[in-house]
């Protein structure tokens, strides 16, 4: 994987020297908060309800095992002992004091990582499939990519100022795990007729307030035309965003308002205009960054030991039929590790539990590890062979629940227990479905099952991609939460609709016990899925199973 | 008709730990609400956020936030800012830590 050169290596360094010398002066009196807070911003430190949050990139979703056990040095030195990881590949840690900050931030320069750009009208940390380089159905690894985004959006001086915020997600898979779709920019790696690299151009996707499906700007674009043609797509939004209202600022609404054609129009010529500027020197790089990412020496080895101990271990088979998938190479495995355990708070790690992943990674894993949108960690290149003893380890630290893709493997932002933004809680609603059903032993028969929840309408649960999607609201003084259907955030993304009134704290996992209940009786057979009888049926079936009354009172 | 005015405090949070801390009577900060003071009167209550603004060394993110009395002080009215006076729900970590 990437490691910086000293061009990196100096710049991180020297933003940390600067901004241990805000944090000064705003101890000692001589900034105000109104001028430290976009300082602190760009360097990812937010206030929130209870203390700061440090929010770290973990750029296009990778790590190395060195940079794992970093971040879990960090979470005991300077923090409680835990991260939490998000849907925007990042950890957080949430009880950092001022004063450390720069210290913090100068451990993680140590294994070449920053905080710069999580906050604030920037271009965001790019995100990419945390399956990237290993995943059987893979056209191309997605992170050359994104790591040359990263090194060009990285304090460019046009894009530090944007009307709002900017995600740009990366895939190089048939199958979309980076939700592309529902980014600013969504990049799709493909091949043309005659079999040239390049991307599909999606833009103007995103949820929160106004969710919407990004529409297709180009069908197919050469990759050595990315970085003019995407610093063209921000360069235009940059001058037509909306700057007179935040809730209209971001670029689906750019889109929206102006129609796919005018943007189509000023991004191409902006496109021409900027292209000669380029010269060839970004597809140096990109020839470099991708020896960097060059696949793992796979090794050719027996895997009859691992079938025979599937055989012998129930627990063991149960876990490999849900936390593994397909992976490029013979004989291995894409290792996906849950961190969410039923009951616990999805995303969060403790630091034993990083340095275990760290060690496993170490030992079993060519050193890599990832981290999903879907808040669980994978270990991307496992031989079988190694799979029991990695099974094993994982099972002692706590981490070996079987239910990668199931009911209690929610998505959910960390709401109103840390963010000052929530209008709810996520946390307990997310631990609450997870335990019942775990009681109920019924996640397995329900099978593949996507729970997303957001604490406000910012969206950062994806609630509007989820097959059952929460939303926690404030109503009236009283957390209230509402229900939509049907959404999906892979390369058939939909919306998903509202099902009708919101449900009460104490109401909201009753009702979606109904729901999933419900959907084992109206299923065909057990292999149609969730969303696949919500296609199927449409959302009368499923709305009359939340609201019984009012379905018997139509029937009256 | 303009809204009655509703009993509030002045709250923030510590400049160096983020921890919420709640403007008292006597111009200072508690990390306690109870030792708030209750603001009962609108013009009164915008020279105390005034007051609390001020104070720019040792706070961050200063508001008025509604409030009721109680048997010890003042005490939340909307779940949020109970939540702040006692920390996340997920871990015992915060103000319910001590």
């Amino acid at each position: 994987m990437y490691v910086y050169n000293d061009f990196d290596e100096n710049f991180v360094r020297n933003r940390v020297a600067q901004f241990r010398g805000q944090v000064e002066r705003r101890i000692d009196g001589s900034l105000t908060e109104d001028e430290f807070k976009p300082l602190r911003l760009m360097n990812g430190l937010y206030l929130q309800l209870h203390a700061y949050m440090l929010r770290v990139a973990v750029p296009y979703g990778t790590l190395n095992s060195a940079q794992m056990d970093k971040l879990a040095y960090i979470a005991d030195k300077w923090d409680k002992g835990y991260g939490h990881f998000t849907t925007r590949q990042n950890i957080q840690y949430n009880w950092p004091e001022l004063r450390d900050v720069p210290d913090m931030l100068s451990a993680l320069a140590d294994v070449s990582m920053h905080a710069i750009q999580t906050s604030g009208n920037t271009i965001r940390n790019v995100t990419a499939d945390h399956f990237a380089g290993a995943a059987a159905d893979e056209i191309e690894d997605p992170r050359p990519t994104a790591e040359l985004l990263r090194q060009w959006s990285t304090d460019h001086p046009e894009f530090q100022f944007l009307p709002r915020k900017f995600k740009i997600a990366v895939t190089g898979a048939e199958a979309d795990r980076a939700v592309t779709r529902a980014h600013d920019i969504g990049l799709r790696m493909v091949r043309n007729d005659a079999g040239e690299a390049g991307y599909e151009v999606i833009i103007g996707g995103g949820l929160g307030r106004t969710p919407m499906v990004g529409k297709v700007l180009r069908d197919f674009l050469p990759r050595a035309d990315l970085l003019p043609y995407c610093e063209a797509i921000v360069s235009v939004y940059n001058l037509l965003g909306r700057r007179d209202n935040k809730y209209k600022a971001r670029i689906k609404i750019t889109v929206h308002e102006n129609g796919l054609e005018k943007i189509q129009d000023l991004v191409e010529a902006r496109f021409e205009q900027i292209r000669p500027n380029f010269g060839g020197v970004d597809q140096q790089m990109l020839a470099q960054i991708e020896q960097a990412f060059a696949a793992p020496a796979f090794v050719t080895k027996s895997t009859d030991g691992y079938e025979a101990a599937r055989l012998a271990n129930p627990a063991l088979r149960s876990w490999s039929d849900t936390n593994l998938s397909d992976h490029k190479a013979d004989g291995y495995a894409v290792v996906s590790i849950s961190i969410k355990k039923h009951g616990a708070t999805p995303g969060d790690a403790t630091s034993d539990q990083m340095r275990v992943m760290a060690d496993l990674a170490r030992q079993f894993g060519h050193d890599e590890l990832r981290i999903s949108h879907e808040q669980n960690v994978i270990l991307p290149h496992v031989h079988k062979s190694d799979l029991p003893a990695v099974y094993a380890a994982l099972r002692a630290a706590d981490l070996a629940t079987a239910n990668i893709g199931l009911v209690s493997d929610i998505i959910a932002c960390p709401g109103m227990d840390y963010c000052a933004l929530a209008t709810a809680r996520s946390i307990p609603v997310a631990q609450e479905i997870a335990t019942r059903f775990d009681e109920l032993k019924l996640e397995h028969e329900v099978g593949p099952l996507k729970i997303k929840i957001s604490g406000c309408i910012n969206a950062c649960g994806h609630h509007h991609v989820g097959h059952i999607g929460i939303l926690g609201l404030d109503r009236a003084g009283v957390e209230n939460y509402q229900i939509t259907l049907g959404g999906d955030g892979t390369e058939t993304t939909t919306i998903g609709e509202r099902a009708g009134p919101g449900f009460g704290a104490e109401d909201i996992v009753p009702a979606i016990e109904r729901l999933v209940l419900g959907y084992l009786n109206l299923r065909e057979t057990a292999d149609e899925t969730f969303l696949q009888a919500y296609r199927r049926l449409g959302a009368d079936p499923f709305i009359a199973i939340l609201y019984p009354e009012k379905a018997a009172k139509n029937a009256a | 008709m303009a809204r009655p005015f509703t009993p509030k405090v002045v709250t923030a949070n510590a400049l160096l730990e983020g921890d919420a801390i709640w403007f008292t009577e006597n111009g200072d900060w508690s990390r306690d609400m109870a030792d708030a003071e209750l603001i009962t009167d609108e013009a009164h209550g915008d020279i105390c956020l005034l007051e609390a603004q001020a104070d720019q060394s040792a706070v961050a993110g200063v508001y008025l936030a509604d409030a009721k009395a109680g048997a010890h002080g003042p005490e939340p009215v909307h779940f949020r800012e109970t939540f702040r006076t006692r920390g996340p729900s997920n871990y015992v970590h915060g103000k319910q830590e001590a």
